[in-house]
């Protein structure tokens, strides 16, 4: 079985090729074929993999972790001492996460078929969304910093190329250069800390740092982890790099669900967990993961309260729930911030498909305002979008219960207080932003006729969000095809089972995933599942229920029961309401501390530097030569003799030099 | 037998004399006769310190200098022919290249 591990990434490599050379003489329906063909192929084998591990001892005669993996694909880089190897790293965390991946691509790309019919550009759109999907799985395959690196920055590329899909429209093109640039300070972070890793360790195969990482100065561990963070924070969009995520909601809804939420945005919390050895050599990085992590949590929280756009909401919940999942690896407990990575996976992956089913009803509508009374219209789609509101607010017996519970409960016990308590704040603020999205878009009086009829009318203008097309086939509001349905369904299936893969410690029966996953972080001196007393697990489900059900009270009192009254209070607390739905000023302080002086910098270079410096260099040397020449041409006198006399004059005057020299010795 | 001093100042003499007609005179004809005065100087010092110092390669340089200042002649009085022809003088002050 190992030997056709290889054939993972390589099919939607294969599915890039065969759609970018000869898509162009490919129907639609056959492109969206072999890209999705192309995915559930690879999640097929995944799948099979995944079995055939199962049937490995997870202990290896040796002690160690016995289901782990390297195996070789070529050799790739050969000068002198430096041999760089291309492998594969397969153990438990990198087929959780390729599983993860698969999955969720296979649903997105088959919703996609569907959501992306109207577009001109469909070839385009599916081999990059292969390309994403190849790029990503390098990224959690590959053995060493190098691959991973590879990938980090293909799956980059991809983000920028699909939130720029319709790059016609200007903000779109603008939130595609935002997320690039934003990207790039983390990457740079990621650079520096994988060139420190050389300097080191002396190389950067995973199998040779993370042993020898035991061995690192502290200060050095903590410097390498700090950077690294920085690339996850920019990756995963957390503090202060967060600011590019909303912005990516430019891009078609289906990538939004695949890259902006379940997949690509996970590669921070992916490359921390993978990096434990470093983070925990450390110590300090591993608490200000922790703390980034819960901030974060809770800044994405607040900002999806006010926000009313259907898909900057859910772009924000997505930083909060990334925010979770840093705090889960934070205190430890990796095992718990994966068990939330995947459960998230499915249930933000169904949430903005069932956005996207929501806005392809409504010709491209994205604020909820603007919606209401969806329920009897778009029954799938509310049911759905139910399930996803339940799981996203920790409602027991759907998934993100078990896993935001596991993570708060151990933000007490391995943390401290303070995050605990920030923990579970946030989750009330989840409760109530999932379901003000639910009621305020499916409930109460439609108010969306009258702006359909609009949005018919402006069909024309390119302001619309979301795809053109779409908007020329709003008539009237009409629940999408099944090949959109279905993959929601199945999500929504995913979204409940896979929280009892990690069921509290509490209830006395076992965690299927920390017990799968733990093998993989053998060498940690942290990574139990809390030994603290239970009487603190129950303390946190209680606490974490009785907050979401005041959240979803209040919610419904305020979208539901009295309408309006959301208005009454945001205008008593005016300030409080525009600094938070002002997003807390954060782009404008970007825009003013980073933005502007860098463009004050770059225009300062390019006058005094460039102009007088550089150019004035150049433009100098011409001037120098000219002036020279007019100097030397007044020797130039066409008389012979006087030639002559200056040619004797020097002959004379080397040879009274050399006599003299001869002479004085 | 004649000190070597003798053939070194006669050639000295001979240079000096070279240079002056070429540096005063206008004619290019005695011009290029004074540029042969001048070789011949350099020939004679190189011959003296062949002798002295028993070596032939000053003798070797002699006849090297030979052949050359007769090519110069050659394509110097091709010159000279030629300024006659078109300017009509020899006197080099006259022929401003301009």
């Amino acid at each position: 079985m190992l030997s056709y591990v290889w054939l993972i990434p390589a099919l939607p490599l294969l599915g890039v090729l065969v759609n970018a050379t000869a898509g162009r003489w490919f129907g639609r329906r056959l492109v969206a074929a072999i890209a999705s063909l192309a995915v559930g192929a690879s999640f097929a084998l995944a799948s099979l993999v995944f079995v055939t591990m199962l049937g490995v001892p997870a202990t290896a005669l040796d002690g160690g972790n016995g289901r782990e993996w390297t195996i070789p694909i070529f050799r790739w880089i050969v000068t002198g001492d430096l041999k760089v190897e291309a492998r594969l790293l397969l153990d438990q965390v990198s087929i959780l996460m390729t599983l993860v991946v698969t999955s969720v691509s296979t649903l997105v790309h088959i919703y996609s078929a569907a959501y992306m019919r109207g577009d001109e550009h469909y070839k385009r759109y599916f081999t990059w969304l292969n390309l994403f999907v190849f790029m990503m799985l390098v990224l959690v395959l590959g053995d060493s910093f190098l691959t991973m690196y590879i990938g980090w920055e293909g799956v980059g590329v991809c983000s920028y190329l699909l939130i720029g899909y319709w790059f016609e429209r200007e903000s779109a093109a603008e939130a595609a250069k935002k997320a690039f640039l934003v990207n790039r300070v983390g990457d740079f972070g990621f650079l520096l800390a994988i060139l420190l890793i050389f300097s080191k360790v002396g190389s950067l195969a995973f199998q040779d740092v993370f042993p020898a990482a035991s061995a690192l100065a502290p200060a050095a561990a903590t410097v390498i982890s700090l950077l690294l963070f920085l690339g996850a924070s920019a990756k995963s969009a957390q503090i202060p790099l967060y600011i590019w995520l909303p912005h990516a909601m430019e891009g078609p809804t289906p990538v939004s669900a695949l890259i902006h939420a379940a997949t690509m945005v996970t590669a921070g919390v992916y490359m921390v967990v993978r990096c434990y050895s470093l983070f925990e050599r450390s110590g300090s990085a591993l608490q200000w993961v922790a703390w980034i992590g819960v901030l974060t949590a809770l800044f994405g929280a607040t900002m999806a309260i006010v926000e009313t756009d259907l898909k900057r909401i859910l772009a924000y919940s997505t930083i909060s729930q990334l925010g979770y999942m840093f705090l889960g690896a934070g205190v430890g407990t990796y095992t718990m911030g994966l068990f939330q990575l995947t459960t998230h996976a499915f249930y933000k992956a169904l949430f903005f498909l069932c956005a996207g089913s929501v806005m392809h009803a409504l010709g491209g509508e994205t604020d909820i305002f603007k919606m209401g009374g969806l329920r009897k219209r778009l029954p799938w789609t509310w049911a759905a979008c139910l399930v996803a509101v339940l799981s996203i607010s920790g409602v027991p017996l759907f998934a993100g219960f078990f896993s935001k519970d596991e993570i708060m409960h151990l933000a007490f016990v391995e943390g401290n207080i303070a995050l605990g308590v920030l923990a579970l704040v946030t989750a009330g603020l989840s409760g109530f932003y999932g379901f003000r999205l639910f009621f305020v878009t499916f409930y109460g009086s439609p108010r969306v006729v009258e702006r359909s009829r609009r949005s018919r009318q402006m069909r024309a203008s390119s302001s619309e969000r979301g795809a053109p097309s779409m908007v020329e086939r709003a008539q009237g509001i009409h629940e999408s095809p099944w090949l959109m349905l279905a993959p929601m369904l199945i999500l929504a299936v995913l979204s409940v089972t896979s929280g009892y893969l990690g069921l509290p410690k509490v209830l006395g029966l076992g965690n299927a995933i920390d017990q799968f996953l733990h093998p993989a972080f053998s060498a940690s001196t942290r990574s139990s599942l809390g030994e603290g007393a239970s009487w603190t697990q129950w303390a946190v489900i209680g606490a974490s229920l009785v907050e979401t059900s005041i959240a979803i009270t209040l919610a419904w009192w305020l979208y539901i029961r009295k309408w309006g009254t959301a208005e009454r209070w945001s205008q008593s607390a005016g300030w409080l309401y525009n600094l938070i739905s002002n997003k807390y000023y954060v782009d404008q302080a970007y825009e003013r501390g980073v933005v502007q002086p860098l463009r004050a910098l770059a225009a300062g270079l390019s006058s005094a530097v460039e102009a007088r410096g550089i150019d004035g260099a150049v433009t100098g040397v011409g001037r120098f030569v000219s002036l020279a020449g007019e100097g030397l041409h007044r020797l130039n006198t066409g008389r012979t003799r006087q030639y002559a006399l200056v040619l004797l004059a020097g002959a004379a005057l080397i040879v009274s030099y050399l006599l003299l020299r001869s002479v004085l010795g | 037998m004649v000190p070597a001093s003798y053939y070194l100042i006669l050639a000295a003499i001979l240079f000096v004399l070279g240079g002056i007609g070429v540096l005063i005179r206008r004619s290019a004809l005695v011009m290029l006769m004074s540029v042969e005065l001048m070789l011949a100087g350099a020939n004679l010092t190189l011959v003296t310190y062949s002798r002295f110092l028993g070596k032939v390669d000053g003798q070797a340089f002699a006849f090297l200098v030979m052949a050359v200042a007769a090519a110069e002649v050659a394509v110097g009085l091709a010159i000279a022919v030629s300024l006659v022809r078109h300017k009509d003088t020899t006197d080099v002050d006259e022929i401003d290249p301009c």
